[in-house]
């Protein structure tokens, strides 16, 4: 444990220090204020409308500021910040000689990738945690809510599943790092694929849904086929955490929704509830909804640790 | 005496696929001693420490280390021997002085004890007066210096050293030899010597391995093996000509 605590303990002062996360904090943070802090004014102006929603306070984060609101934005560049905190992680010590530095001292070998991903877990809470507490004091002082429990519940989850979505592309990225010597094409792999699994997944869905279950657009199309075509889109965006995550962060934020699929897909029971009962989800059930998620997040998430753990475990280090 | 030996190698093989790096070496190397690990690069000289360290382990044979078998036991190993790697290195962002309480961090000494440690070792190794420079901006020479304090500060019983004075200019590869002839001296640190600067290593070692393509062609002291080559007892051959008589040879 000692090796762990010390890997622990330096990796997290120099995520601290370095400039590339300060950078980018202060991004984040600033976006994430300015998106909330409009969505405030904008409840400001609207506060008889605000009378009648049963959870105002969740608005700050789920009310689009100018183009996005806060948690969308969040499932945008989420993501870097967990890249950049990992993707030199263990070549960089290669490059550097301090690995074999590392490893012949009297601590277990996986003290040294412990210790680095829960110093970069560490970092992704408390910088998570800072901007949602800072938010919710914005709210406090321009639309003077005070947040109920359930409102407080709903923001836990929601940051549980945050530090969960960005640890995950920290996982992805110290895997890359072990796996590629230069430091460069550990960089652009990550960027590669985070571009890739949250932006360009939906136009490879569409092509293979039109694919599996073509819709013409002149011809009456049959229902069967719309509900195959959309149902294989989804299954197919499904594979990009992004869309993972903003199904269960929308839901958990915004207690009206009561499912993750889109209207076309709902029953007539559901479509008839949703349009009829205009109360909203308990805490319990908005959970239920989005377990899958949460669990599909969090195995990818220990999956990718796992093959990093293992790789780095077997690996031969004579520098 | 059994117990007299520190370092022991029974047959030790390693062979990466079908390359055989080091082809099955038997020696011994007695506590206090200083032992010259002599080889052309390649010969498979830092295979040799890694599975000695049990961070490699070996095809076949096996190796004890302070009477333990590293590839078992390789975290007492590790609290026992301190390795300084040919091209050791450190973070530029931390000065000497950080450097070493992260090293000592790692091996569990507490605070204070660290701190009167580093202080001594910095006097030991003539860095006290850079104690609060970057290392980012140390030479060489001094880093191989803060590299030789970072390996003392758990206390260990034997050094393995890889090429130490590889790329230092006379001065400070001398420097360099007398800390560590100082340490065996006055410490009692068993070291393994590897190095290329045979003038230097028989200065200060007491007996010799000379191994070559991943087998050991010799070993003992310098006069032994002057005397099985030129069939002399005088010390009037350099380590030089015997080590390039072997090298002829093979």
């Amino acid at each position: 444990m000692q090796g762990l605590y010390a890997v622990f303990k330096k990796e997290l002062c120099d995520h601290f220090s370095s400039y590339r996360f300060v950078i980018l904090f202060a991004l984040i943070a600033m976006v994430s204020l300015i998106t909330s802090y409009m969505a405030g004014v904008h409840m400001q102006g609207n506060l008889e409308a605000l009378a009648k929603t049963k959870f105002p306070f969740l608005m700050l984060f789920s009310a689009p500021g100018a183009m996005f609101s806060m948690v969308q934005f969040v499932a945008f560049f989420g993501p870097l910040i967990g890249l950049v905190l990992g993707f030199d992680s263990i070549n960089r010590e290669r490059a550097h000689g301090t690995l074999i530095k590392l490893i012949t001292q009297p601590i277990y070998r996986d003290s040294v990738i412990n210790g680095k991903f829960i110093a970069g877990v560490a970092t992704i809470s408390i910088m998570l945690l800072a901007i949602l507490l800072v938010i919710s004091g914005f709210g406090l002082a321009i639309i003077g809510l005070v947040p109920g429990i359930e409102e407080i519940w709903r923001l836990f989850i929601y940051l549980i599943i945050s530090i969960c979505y960005i640890s995950l592309w920290l996982a992805v990225s110290i895997l890359f790092s072990i796996s590629f010597r230069s430091i460069a094409t550990s960089a652009l792999a990550s960027v590669a694929l985070w571009i890739f699994l949250s932006f360009f997944i939906s136009l490879g869905a569409d092509l293979v849904a039109n694919a599996v279950a073509p819709i013409d657009e002149k011809e009456n199309t049959q229902a069967e086929i719309v509900i195959k075509n959309v149902r294989t889109k989804e299954m197919i965006s499904l594979v990009s955490p992004m869309v993972l995550y903003s199904e269960a962060t929308a839901t958990i934020i915004d207690p009206m929704r009561k499912t993750t699929s889109s209207v076309v897909m709902m029953g007539p029971m559901e479509e008839l509830l949703s349009a009829r009962f205009q109360s909203p989800l308990s805490l319990g059930q908005s959970v239920m909804v989005v377990f899958p998620h949460m669990m599909a997040l969090l195995a990818i998430t220990l999956i990718c640790f796992a093959v990093s753990y293992i790789m780095f475990m077997v690996q031969e280090i004579r520098t | 005496m059994v117990t007299d030996t520190i370092i022991e190698a029974i047959d030790l093989g390693k062979t990466y696929r079908k390359q055989t790096a080091v082809n099955g070496l038997n020696f011994q190397v007695k506590k206090g001693e200083v032992f010259g690990f002599l080889g052309p690069n390649g010969a498979g000289k830092t295979t040799t420490l890694l599975m000695l360290l049990g961070l490699s382990r070996p095809s076949r044979g096996m190796a004890k280390v302070c009477g333990m078998d590293p590839s078992r036991h390789a975290r007492e190993v590790k609290t026992r021997v301190g390795y300084l790697p040919e091209n050791v290195g450190f973070y530029g962002d931390l000065d000497a002085i950080q450097s070493l309480e992260y090293v000592a961090d790692l091996n569990g000494i507490s605070h204070d004890e660290a701190l009167d440690k580093i202080r001594e070792l910095l006097d030991l190794t003539g860095l006290d007066r850079d104690a609060n420079k970057k290392v980012g901006n140390f030479s060489r020479g001094m880093k191989q210096r803060l590299g030789i304090a970072e390996v003392l500060i758990k206390d260990p019983e034997v050094l393995f050293l890889d090429e130490p004075t590889i790329g230092l200019d006379p001065d400070g590869a001398m420097r360099l030899m007398e800390i560590i002839q100082s340490l065996n001296k006055d410490k009692n640190i068993t070291v393994l010597l590897s190095s290329h600067n045979l003038h230097q290593v028989q200065k200060i070692s007491n007996r010799v391995g000379i191994m070559i393509k991943g087998s050991m062609v010799a070993e003992g002291s310098i006069e032994t093996l002057a005397h099985e080559k030129f069939g002399v007892d005088e010390k009037e051959y350099s380590l030089e000509e015997i080590y390039m008589k072997y090298f002829q040879e093979v």
